[in-house]
């Protein structure tokens, strides 16, 4: 036995959102994979498009670097508009 | 993405207990476990085993079903049949791919299955007799398989909580469309109410053994509980399944088939009779009265399937080349 290749599949739920990971299915063929997509993945109008990457395609980080990658957002709250304090009666900002 | 080689590298044992118990402290605070984070090893395999029955019961629950579906009395019954078949057929596919997400592949599990060492529920193993047994299965098979798997979209295993939600959504069409037709049924020709009555009397014990063995009996339970791969206790979801589903009998006029069934004041649920175990492990054992029938036809639909998986290789090798020129 000797599988198909493994694919990740993206679907867009509807028009104006971004596409989301739903799951993998195996397929020879990308065209095949996307057959697949629809019958496995949008049986019950869960989409308007569907995207399939091959797994082996997607390059990741690694969860080990989690710390190394993410830390150093966490100690600049003054990107975040609640960082600045403004008297109340400032309107429209 | 998912099927990642995990370099084994010696650890120590105080270094390996410090990461069981930050692994540990991740499921205590309901931090997701997601196929790139450090798992213990008995996680990974107890999780492997887990999923990979669950899958195959999906995958060999919809023979029982699939034989009536050139029976079905309507073409809108038939419809309502082949849709649930296949939303079955899917199930298994959501599965098998969150069980690929910790490392085993899809043949690895499907060799397992055919070759009888893989496990699947025993209420696969009972024959479908009449079209009742349909409508008997998809409120009462459907319905517990729903207790099982509505806690377990809060498992700690990110791949198989999100399949978990995916099939939980699917799973109350199941149930509904089953009742339904009981309903149908019961309000029918005498016969045809006595055909439910007489399904019902088959699949009642059957059912509640889908909940597994008494919690006292139950190995693995303990260590799958802390893990949060398992959520509730067997007697403790069986004895919900059989609270709920008494009133839907009698909403049916039909008779479930225990008399010790008798609302209890004190604990204010039912008290009711016992499942006969030995029946239990004896299907478990493939002793069951389809257990050979229900492989063999998974085993020729997969190995007559063959030139259709060999053809469409072919194809994507063939326009490969083409498109290599
Ligand atoms: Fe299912
Ligand atoms: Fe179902």
């Amino acid at each position: 036995m000797s599988e198909w290749p493994l694919w990740e599949v993206f679907i867009r739920s509807q028009h104006g959102l971004a596409h989301r990971h739903v799951g993998s299915l195996h397929a020879p063929t990308s065209e095949m994979a996307v057959c697949n997509a629809r019958d496995v993945y949008t049986r019950r109008n869960e989409g308007v498009s569907i995207w399939v990457v091959k797994s082996a395609d997607i390059s990741a980080s690694e969860p080990n670097n989690k710390d190394m990658l993410f830390e150093p957002s966490h100690d600049k709250i003054f990107r975040h508009p609640t960082f600045y304090d403004l008297p109340d009666d400032v309107d429209y900002m | 993405m998912y099927s990642q080689v995990i370099d084994e590298q010696p650890v120590s044992s105080d270094e390996l207990n410090a990461q069981e118990a930050l692994f540990q402290e991740k499921i205590d605070n309901d931090i997701k476990i997601e196929p790139r984070d450090w798992m213990p090893d008995g996680y990974r395999k107890t999780l492997i085993r887990q999923i990979s029955q669950h899958a195959h019961s999906e995958i060999v629950g919809m023979l029982p079903e699939g034989k009536w579906l050139t029976r079905a009395p309507s073409l809108t019954r038939k419809s309502i049949l082949l849709a649930k078949v296949q939303d079955e057929g899917g199930h298994g596919l959501y599965l098998y791919s969150a069980a690929e997400t910790l490392g085993v592949t899809r043949d690895e599990m499907y060799l397992a299955l055919h070759s009888g060492k893989a496990k699947y529920s025993s209420i696969f193993n009972y024959p479908t007799l009449t079209w009742a047994d349909i409508g008997v299965i998809g409120w009462l098979v459907d319905g517990a398989a729903i207790m099982n798997q509505v806690p377990l979209q809060r498992c700690s295993y990110g791949p198989y909580a999100r399949a978990m939600v995916r099939i939980c959504k699917e799973e109350s069409f199941h149930q509904r469309q089953g009742f339904e037709m009981l309903i149908t049924l019961c309000k029918g020709k005498p016969v045809q109410k006595a055909m439910a009555q007489d399904a019902l009397n088959r699949w009642w014990w059957p059912s509640l053994m889908m909940f597994g063995p008494p919690d006292a009996d139950s190995v693995h339970s303990a260590q799958s509980m802390r893990w949060k791969i398992k959520m509730n206790g067997n007697d403790e979801l069986r004895q919900k399944f059989v609270d709920v589903c008494v009133p839907q009998a009698e909403l049916l006029g039909l008779t479930i088939p225990d008399n010790k069934i008798i609302w209890n004041e004190e604990w204010q649920q039912h008290d009711f009779g016992e499942v006969n175990w030995d029946e239990f492990y004896n299907v478990l054992k493939g002793n069951g009265v389809c257990n050979r029938e229900r492989l063999k036809a998974r085993v020729d639909a997969w190995e007559d399937g063959a030139w259709v998986r060999d053809a469409a290789k072919a194809y994507a090798v063939k326009r490969q080349r083409s498109s290599s020129l």
